[in-house]
């Protein structure tokens, strides 16, 4: 089977933006943005443990956000994750780090603005297997916990006293993001993954009522989003990254405006 | 039937500290069905984390919490703060509890008279709705225990009268354990079997008239009126169908 190079981004894309929905609206009722961002950059140290280690670049990429992700989590048991700047801090460091091993590595040279901005027009079938796989365990994974994300992200002690498995689910909750977080990476990169989380479900709450449908609202606006841009960058020969998170920050706008009229 | 003889929650000798810091030190404490204990003391006793050892958010350092077997709690938070982001209804925050219906719903809605605020936001209610809205979530579990922290917090005197009664009327039509944390004094008392005066340690515990009179509880407290009006409630009120037969 052979698609084009611009068909394979958008069936990429629509894919990610599938489960950047309910996923984005969790870390904006979550408050976990900040947390987005340490994983996004801590991602090129992933790549380069790949390239080190020969291994597939998925697995890396994966493997890296999964230990970051489970770093923050002990850390956050450890009520320590309230601080901002202990976010920033591994955050930078892990990408100034990431950044370093980058440019030391023998016979290496990885295409850092790529890297920085995302190469969506470049994803192979291999790529797109990937992302279907992830995404739809990932999808799998939030429906399933839905109700006791919801109920944990209201009150974490009511849950806990209702019985919800407080920590087991939030330790889930970031593994999940570091899965979903790796597989973006290719297509957005470390600087816009979190815009395409957060700027689609930003937008659905201007006209959802429910929290289910913010979710899925958010999915379509971060579809639109990623065809908006992918056409956009097509047309006047932008970069495709950034013409997706424009887009979505154009969608945002419009629905901002919209949901006044429609409340 | 024998079941009713133990408490619903027993606390013996308990003890808890943050790192070095002593935050309680040999508590003791039950609970049994149709009794409603209040814990009261000033701020920063120890009250909330005495309630979160109970409900096993806490663990206690040494000491045992036991409670009875198969035991059902509904629990009211202190503050519950719904993210402006996110888009809930009362009716979907209620429908969150688990194994509950629409009926259930509906019926403990209307009887907390919160049925016109089931379609609102959650962040479109005032304080006084907010805290009747707790109390249904903590309802719509059927439970054995319920535990209330600061349950009138937010609401003005009216309205905690209002709630006050709601609660004793709770404990007397569902038989249930009510362990309640207060910081007022003057309202809680009368529909309250036991209050139990905390500051790191039982100050003073037992009937609301004696601990009223108890000199650890004068000296956390001070004795602003007569000994005697501290426990009766509605001073202000001028319906005298609950409680209102004031002891003298």
């Amino acid at each position: 089977m052979y698609l084009d190079f611009v068909t394979r981004a958008m069936i990429g894309g629509v894919g990610v933006a599938l489960v950047a929905g309910p996923l984005g609206s969790i870390i904006i009722w979550r408050r976990m943005s900040n947390f987005g961002d340490t994983l996004a950059h801590s991602t090129l140290l992933g790549v380069c443990f790949a390239l080190l280690l020969n291994i597939d670049l998925y697995i890396g990429l994966i493997g890296i956000s999964v230990v970051v992700a489970s770093f923050l989590a002990f850390l956050s048991q450890q009520r320590l994750i309230a601080s901002d700047a202990l976010l920033a801090m591994i955050s930078h460091s892990t990408l100034a780090l990431g950044l370093i091993l980058a440019t030391v590595l023998p016979g290496v040279r990885i295409d850092l603005l790529g890297y920085l901005y995302g190469d969506i027009l470049s994803i192979n079938e291999t790529d797109l297997i990937w992302i279907y796989a992830a995404n739809i365990l990932a999808l799998f994974v939030l429906a399933k916990l839905w109700r006791s994300i919801l109920s944990l992200t209201i009150n974490e002690d009511l849950a806990a006293v209702e019985g919800v498995p407080v920590v087991r689910i939030k330790w889930i909750l970031m593994i999940v993001m570091a899965i979903v977080f790796a597989i973006a990476m290719k297509l957005v990169g470390v600087l816009l993954i979190t815009a395409l989380l957060i700027i689609p479900a930003s937008g659905a709450r201007q006209f959802s009522k429910t929290p289910e449908q913010m979710a899925v609202f958010a999915s379509i606006l971060g579809m639109l989003s990623v065809v908006c841009g992918i056409f956009a960058s097509n047309y006047w020969d932008w970069p495709t990254g950034p013409a997706i998170v424009v887009s979505a920050t154009l969608i945002f706008i419009v629905s901002l405006v919209f949901g006044r009229f429609y409340k | 039937m024998s079941n009713d003889v133990f408490p619903l929650v027993s606390v013996n000798h308990v003890h808890v500290a943050f790192g070095s810091q002593s935050i309680l030190t040999d508590i003791n404490l039950t609970v049994n069905s149709s009794e409603i204990v209040t814990l009261i003391g000033p701020n920063g006793a120890g009250k909330s984390t005495l309630v979160r050892t109970v409900l096993g958010l806490v663990q206690a350092v040494t000491g045992t919490v036991k409670l009875k077997s198969g035991i059902r709690i509904g629990y009211m938070p202190q503050k519950l703060l719904v993210e402006s982001f996110m888009p809930l209804s009362v009716y979907r925050f209620l429908s969150l509890t688990k194994g509950t219906n629409n009926t259930k719903i509906q019926t403990i809605a209307k009887d907390l008279g919160i049925k016109h605020l089931l379609q609102s936001p959650m962040q479109a209610i005032s304080g006084g709705e907010l805290q009747r809205v707790l109390l249904a979530r903590a309802l719509l579990c059927d439970p054995d225990l319920l535990v209330l922290d600061e349950p009138a917090q937010g609401v003005d005197v009216m309205g905690q009268e209002e709630l006050y009664q709601l609660i004793v009327h709770i404990r007397d039509t569902r038989h249930c354990g009510i362990l309640m944390v207060s910081h007022d004094l003057h309202l809680v008392m009368a529909g309250t079997d036991s209050v139990i005066c905390l500051n790191k340690h039982v100050c003073c515990s037992g009937l609301p008239e004696a601990v009223a009179q108890h000199p650890e509880f004068v000296k956390l407290f001070g004795l602003h009126e007569p000994a005697g009006l501290a426990v009766y409630t509605h001073r202000h009120n001028h319906r005298h169908d609950i409680g209102g037969d004031v002891c003298t």
